[in-house]
């Protein structure tokens, strides 16, 4: 969806030049681009700080072994070709010869041995490498990454934000990583290097002159702009004091929308994958109650969410798995509004109504900051649910480790939640299903969801190398936790990347603007 | 009693003041639920229960409060406010960062604030049921009563869509390349809306002050003899006049020191000014503790300072409390 106002034509050459994801002008060197935000990266080395704000300089400042395109396909990077063994336990990477890092020491196998090993040691998603048992580098241009099961997940990992190679000798010097003093001043192989750092307001970075591919990066310099708060997002592209921003809001996404010189799309989120869901915490009366559950979808009237509280800038969601995903199952059980059925089915369950027409009251989280931008779905939901007899009651938190610590301890009944597929299954969607992942940190399966035919197709489908086959374990998965309903699943959040329509060959990968700006260049002087 | 010794007397009261206001703060911060480690879990996407206990044990967030207060004010007394649990780089360097555009936009808006409100004040006191005199007036009540958070927005909107003549955010352009001329004249361009959103709302103050002063100084009576020497009637308002009306306003100026450093930090968070009210007010909503204690220790000490300032200059611009009043 192009939101851009312009005439017939333009939308549909923009539209095709985008889907094919090439540029419709020669490249041309030079110039400089303005990323805004309103995030602030705590460093810049994404090997052990997840997140967007670390993941959009940090790979621009390192390179990764592989890239992947919008169409989900890899290509090479700093690994000009990888192979699998036959029984898919080992995964040979060949390197690129004349890569060398920011202050001109080689990138060598060693080095990508050393930031696998890291990674899997320090990274949040403890999923991305666990297999992985040793990296051997029988040269100084191969990495042989050995795995203790075959792991589907890996070659997406070895991409963009997920596999940044970072310097041995830099990083190996003995201090720990994850507070390695090179985080706020990293040396990198990848197109651009570190200009300036000034915390919580710019990062520039500068071309890399001996980036490994000839002629690129195009541009001279990126400039990672961090301002106050979204409506500063807006404000600052419109104005053109920055050239490309991401934008999540339905005003904002509207207002951009009608600005000429302006392109936003929602094109290049498909990697991160963020979905919006109500989640329940299963553990507890009466969501402990799967028949509850269901009452409460089949009350929520997710057209109107969509269409009315977001605007229409949201697309429905209704599996675990990002609808964009290969592995996402389009035919899901759905919950259209029934108000009878909702009705009904809280009736079976043994929760009739009161002589004031409620049957009982429950309390429902809601994630600070958020809700004003995405709809206020909990106050809808706190009128919507009362025709069916549940009283809503809303716990407002003042601040996200209120509210985290409300879910990690199990201290609420039902919340909405913003959670990202990073890329494959194996790494976003397991964590929140799996029985053994039933901990006391956010983002974990905090509903307490236990079911273990779920566990045994989540154990198979994390080892399954053929797509057809995982597909397969995918989708009963995906029709057993779309009838139990752990959670109920709304919307893809509606991230939006909006940008000058000067710029060629943007960042609409399904990483977005987490993965190289190597190939970005401005058609025409700004 | 002596200047020095008074000094070394305010210095010393400045100086309990200020622990206790770090012993203040240190609890009421640690007070508020959650901490740095779900701050990290939240910005990556979730992490695991061995990762938080390894930050909140790498942060000693793990021992008692107590003892967490102990080894911050031996830091502090050796002059250390700690590394930033966000920026992972000491909080006094983060602190220096800062502190020039803070001190940058509560100078100017000071400046704006004293020279445009006492000229109002006195200009309205010549003639106090005059227009001027009103405009003064429904003005000061106005910019009193809006709250400053407010008045940015106002001009925010004002000359970001309907005149858009200046920049709404940050310090610096982007994309900003030039000469050291060029930077002033940059910063001075991102000033002017920030430093008058600030200046409104003490403007307001002085220029009340300074016309309810002028008023009553007029009236007395070696102003009356001033007039009847033949002296001009700039000469008396500005120099006979307004000289004697000015204590009021040295005093607000430095009681409103305070005022105008939370004012600043309110401003700075409407602009993205990059400023301590910025890292202060992302501080608290990152549960960065020692950042926020960091930048609460370096207001109060610079409140205390100015107190101090204010006070000596008391001394200055009046003879009889210089003398005890003798």
């Amino acid at each position: 969806m192009l939101m851009k106002r312009r005439t017939l034509f333009g939308a549909i050459a923009s539209v095709v030049a985008l889907s094919v994801g090439i540029a419709t002008a020669e490249p041309r060197s030079g110039g400089e681009l303005v990323f805004v935000s309103g995030e602030t990266p705590r460093h810049m080395n994404p090997a052990v700080q997840s997140g967007v704000a670390t993941a959009i300089p940090g790979t621009q400042l390192f390179a990764s072994p592989l890239r992947v395109d919008e169409n989900w396909d890899l290509h090479p990077y700093l690994a000009e070709a990888w192979e699998w063994s036959d029984d898919g336990l080992s995964l040979t990477l060949n390197l690129v010869d004349n890569a060398v890092f920011h202050d001109g020491v080689p990138v060598t196998s060693s080095d990508v041995a050393f930031s696998i090993m890291t990674i899997k040691a320090n990274h949040p998603f403890q999923t991305m490498f666990g297999p992985v048992e040793a990296v051997d580098t029988p040269d100084a241009h191969t990495a042989v990454i050995r795995l203790s099961q075959p792991h589907p997940a890996l070659l997406l990992a070895l991409t963009g934000a997920l596999c940044p190679i970072i310097p041995e000798h830099i990083y190996g010097d003995g201090q720990a990583v994850r507070d390695h003093p090179a985080n706020n001043a990293p040396i990198g192989s990848g197109p651009f290097q570190l200009a300036e750092y000034r915390p919580g307001e710019q990062i520039t970075l500068e071309r890399f002159d001996d980036f490994f591919i000839d002629g690129r990066p195009y541009l001279d310099r990126v400039i990672y702009r961090i301002v106050g708060d979204a409506a500063s997002v807006t404000l600052s592209l419109e104005s053109g004091d920055a050239d490309i921003g991401i934008v999540a809001d339905a005003s904002s996404i509207t207002r951009l929308g009608g600005v000429d010189g302006l392109t936003v799309t929602p094109q290049g989120f498909e990697g991160i994958g963020p979905i919006q869901w109500i989640a329940f915490n299963t553990r507890v009366e009466p969501m402990n109650d799967v028949r509850v559950r269901q009452a409460i979808a089949y009350a929520t009237d997710t057209d109107f969410i969509l269409n009315a509280l977001m605007r229409g800038v949201a697309s429905a969601q209704t599996s675990p798995i990002i609808a964009s995903s290969p592995l996402s199952d389009p035919n899901m059980v759905t919950y259209p509004l029934d108000l009878d059925r909702a009705n009904a089915l809280l009736d079976e369950a043994g929760h009739p109504r009161g002589d004031d027409g409620t049957r009982f009251t429950l309390t429902m989280e809601t994630v600070p900051g958020r809700d004003a931008a995405l709809g206020n779905i909990p106050e809808y939901l706190r009128s919507q649910l009362r025709e069916v007899g549940i009283n809503v009651e809303l716990r407002a938190s003042p601040d996200f480790p209120t509210w985290a610590g409300h879910l990690a301890s199990g201290d609420f009944q039902m919340s909405m939640d913003i959670v990202f597929n990073w890329g494959d299954p194996v790494i976003g969607v397991h964590r929140t299903y799996l029985s053994s992942n039933i901990r006391e940190v956010i983002w974990s399966n905090t509903q307490g969801y236990e079911n273990e035919r779920v566990d045994e197709l989540l154990d198979m489908a994390g080892r399954e190398l053929d797509t057809d086959a995982r597909a397969s374990l995918y989708q009963e998965f995906q029709q057993i936790v779309g009838e139990e309903l752990p959670v109920y699943w709304i919307n893809a959040l509606p991230y939006h990347h909006a940008f000058d329509d000067r710029l060629g060959n943007p960042p609409l990968t399904i990483w977005g603007m987490m993965q190289s700006l190597d190939q970005v260049y401005w058609t025409e002087d700004r | 009693m002596g200047t020095m010794r008074y000094i070394i007397q305010r210095l010393f009261y400045g100086l309990i003041l200020v622990c206790g206001v770090v012993i203040l703060n240190f609890f009421l911060i640690h007070a508020a639920p959650g901490d740095v480690a779900e701050v990290i879990a939240g910005e990556m996407g979730g992490i695991t229960e061995e990762m938080m206990a390894e930050i909140r044990a790498q942060y000693g967030l793990d021992k008692p409060v107590i003892v967490q207060l102990g080894l911050y004010l031996g830091q502090v007394l050796q002059g250390n406010l700690g590394v930033s649990y966000h920026f992972d780089r000491p909080v006094t360097d983060l602190i220096w960062q800062k502190a020039g555009a803070t001190i940058l936009l509560a100078l100017s808006a000071q400046v704006i604030a004293m020279v445009v409100g006492v000229t109002l004040g006195v200009l309205s006191s010549r003639k106090p049921q005059g227009i001027l005199s009103g405009f003064v007036s429904v003005f000061s009540t106005v910019g009193y009563a809006a709250p400053v958070f407010w008045t940015g927005l106002m001009l925010v909107i004002l000359f970001s869509v309907v005149i858009p003549i200046f920049p709404v955010e940050g310090m610096v352009s982007a994309r900003f390349r030039g000469s050291s001329f060029d930077y002033i004249l940059n910063v001075a361009h991102h000033l002017v809306l920030p430093a008058s959103t600030l200046a409104i709302l003490f403007l307001a103050q002085y220029a009340r002050l300074s016309r309810a002063a002028m008023i009553e100084v007029l009236g007395a009576d070696y102003v009356r003899t001033a007039r009847a020497k033949g002296l001009g009637e700039w000469r008396v308002t500005f120099h006979h006049a307004l000289r004697n009306a000015v204590l009021p306003i040295l005093t607000i100026a430095g009681i409103q020191f305070g005022n105008l450093i939370s004012g600043a930090l309110l401003v700075e968070t409407v602009f993205n000014w990059p400023g301590m009210g910025r890292l202060a007010f992302d501080s608290v909503l990152r549960r960065d503790f020692p950042t926020l204690l960091g930048v609460l220790f370096f207001a109060s000490l610079v409140v205390v300072i100015a107190n101090l300032l204010t006070d000596l200059s008391y001394r200055l611009a009046d003879p009889r409390i210089r003398t005890g009043g003798r």
